[in-house]
């Protein structure tokens, strides 16, 4: 691993655990402690994303899709089928790899505005299904009594658990993908991004890549989609809909789609925005949201993350 | 008796689907207008046809104008956003890569419906039809006199294109720069203009589907995203870049989703002219009806 990523890890971890000692002790930002367990799982979904778009270069307008098979299967195992959560995230993660691997197959051979087309309207079906099989998923009004987790007796039932248990993950997912990024399945990715041609010309099996990274990303999105259900206890079809696929494209684009750091930042900022800070907005969130995406795709193209090492030779230069 | 009342019900059907069809095909030939020129596919052409709806209550419930004023003005005003768009957004970001184009568009639908909401709320709106609102029988089917309208909007919208594209000056050039943009500006003809020009047609022929369309069917502010996923799926199933295919596939979706809503189940109506698209695309993305050796110079 590269020594910036090394440091970056580290002051990251630094972060996650003082975060909370703050956070739980200023009365004030008390809540943050819950924002931060969204922005952990909507960071799992979006290190995937950024390793398919930014870089393999291929798009996904249909990742709350993935995001939703992961809870809806996961909460249906665990309620209806008295499954042990744990036992159940695993199945989601089956579920949606294979959902996936239907999918991308067909779907990854087509390019830019197709692609992204197909995985839109892959996106908007799933939904439709969870809002028309009412026996299975509860239809619009969705169903709740979800358990909660436990691990090794332990339940988990306080924020500070849960944010825990989704940081934790988030680190491993973050070393891992960062090892993938820096292997020779990374390299083929980025070849892939530069010239699909001269990646095929190179010997490099760029179907087989692309459909490889997008299941991956896939798999990570069903995993968030089971911690959401368990620390929300509650399931309805538009937690998943077309919009958020557009806002988890909007946060890794953001923070800079190139890096997987600016997944990271882009992820923290926006849900932090949605969730918090845009109250003052109420109902006009979606305004603002279109301007920041659309601001930082004209002026700012490798996003937010880009301005951090300007900003370090700045400060360095005093 | 029961008869007659299904074919009854199979004509109301029928009409119903053509009528939304059209506003599917309208959708595509917005596409491919813009197709045509530049290869980019507009995410933000739903949303032109949602500002076609909301402008025109605007010009006649508010501003109370009379129908044929309000309606000039309000193709006028959509065009108008549609040429801004252009300017502002799309011709700033020369030799950008096509996931860029993909998230500028999306980024400019996402602001259109923002703005929508800011001024419209999240209610829907409808204004009275053309005509009245008496219905016209047939076979035992009622038919709106607005379904009319859309049909002759929409044949009226396509022939004009064509004959722009096909007969123009200006049309055969932004031909030209959809073939080779190199060698379109080398002969003289002024490729940004074109482009301009196209998104400005584009944004015009969403305009006119939403002034016609919400008699029937209401708007609101969100309604861009679904109708702009299912004019593109009628745009490829017609074979992308083809005005006569996207009438055809948009009509034939329309009708299909129609009689799925009315004999299936109204839930998956929505999914079945998607589940269509993504056949389409992994199958034969050429569409039904396009060319497949023409097709095979386009990137899929």
């Amino acid at each position: 691993m590269q020594s910036s990523n090394r440091k970056a890890l580290l002051g990251l971890t630094l972060f996650l655990i003082l975060f909370p000692v703050v956070a739980m002790n200023v009365s004030a930002i008390g809540h943050y402690l819950d924002i931060m367990i969204f922005v952990g799982i909507y960071c799992l979904i979006n290190m995937g994303l950024s390793l398919l778009m930014g870089y393999a270069g291929q798009i996904s307008l249909g990742h709350a899709a993935f995001f939703g098979l992961g809870a809806y299967t996961s909460g249906i195992l665990c309620t209806k089928f008295a499954m042990s959560p744990w036992l159940a995230m695993v199945a989601g993660v089956g579920i949606t790899a294979l959902v996936a691997y239907i999918v991308g197959v067909p779907s990854l051979k087509l390019k830019g505005h197709y692609l992204a087309m197909a995985t839109l309207g892959f996106g908007v079906i799933v939904h439709i299904f969870f809002n028309e099989e009412v026996s299975l998923t509860g239809g619009p009004s969705g169903f709740s009594d979800i358990p909660g987790l436990s691990i090794l007796g332990f339940s988990l039932n306080s924020d500070l658990s849960y944010y825990i248990l989704v940081w934790f993950l988030v680190l491993l997912t973050l070393i891992f993908s960062l090892n993938v990024i820096h292997s020779r399945i990374g390299r083929a990715l980025r070849s892939l991004h530069d010239s699909e041609l001269a990646a095929d010309a190179m010997g490099v099996e760029t179907s087989r890549y692309k459909v490889m990274i997008f299941v991956l990303s896939a798999v990570y999105a069903s995993v968030a989609g089971s911690l959401y259900t368990h620390y929300v206890g509650f399931l309805s079809p538009s937690s998943f809909d077309f919009f958020l696929s557009i806002k988890l494209v909007m946060m890794v684009v953001v923070g800079g789609m190139h890096n997987i750091w600016g997944a990271l930042l882009g992820t923290w900022l926006l849900t932090f925005l949605g969730n918090e800070w845009l109250h003052v907005f109420h109902d006009f969130d979606i305004l603002v949201y279109g301007a920041i995406l659309l601001a930082v795709v004209m002026f700012l193209p490798d996003g937010l993350v880009h301005l951090v090492p300007r900003m370090s030779r700045v400060w360095k230069r005093g | 008796m029961t008869k007659i009342t299904l074919t009854g019900q199979l004509i109301q059907y029928l009409f119903t689907g053509v009528t939304v069809g059209s506003i599917y095909a309208m959708v595509a030939v917005g596409f491919n207008i813009i197709y045509n020129v530049t290869e980019i596919i507009n995410f933000a052409q739903g949303e032109f046809v949602m500002l076609g709806g909301l402008i025109m209550v605007f010009f006649t419930v508010t501003a109370k104008l009379p129908l044929p004023l309000a309606f000039v003005l309000t193709v006028a005003a959509v065009t108008g956003v549609g040429a801004l768009m252009e300017r502002f957004t799309i011709n700033p970001l020369k030799n950008a890569s096509v996931l860029t184009m993909i998230i500028v568009t999306i980024a400019v639908s996402i602001l259109f419906k923002g703005i929508a909401m800011f001024v419209w709320g999240k209610n829907p709106y409808i204004f009275p039809p053309f005509s009245g609102s008496k219905p016209l029988f047939f076979f035992g089917a009622a038919i709106q006199t607005q379904t009319l309208w859309v049909l002759f909007m929409t044949a009226v919208m396509v022939v004009l294109m064509t004959i722009f594209f096909k007969k123009t000056r200006y049309g055969k050039a932004m031909l030209a720069c959809a073939d080779n943009p190199e060698a379109a500006r080398l002969v003289g003809i002024r490729v940004n203009v074109m482009i301009l020009i196209s998104f400005a047609l584009s944004a015009a022929i969403g305009a006119v589907a939403g002034a016609v369309i919400t008699p029937i069917s209401l708007m609101e502010y969100d309604r861009g995203a679904l109708l702009a996923l299912k004019g593109f799926g009628a745009a490829v199933l017609g074979g992308l870049g083809s005005f006569y295919g996207a009438v055809v596939a948009g009509i034939f979706l329309g009708i299909i989703e129609s009689m799925c809503a009315g004999l299936v189940s109204s839930g998956y109506k929505d999914a079945v002219a998607l589940i269509l698209l993504l056949l389409v695309l992994y199958v034969r993305p050429s569409g039904l009806f396009g060319n497949v050796e023409a097709s095979k110079i386009k990137e899929f």
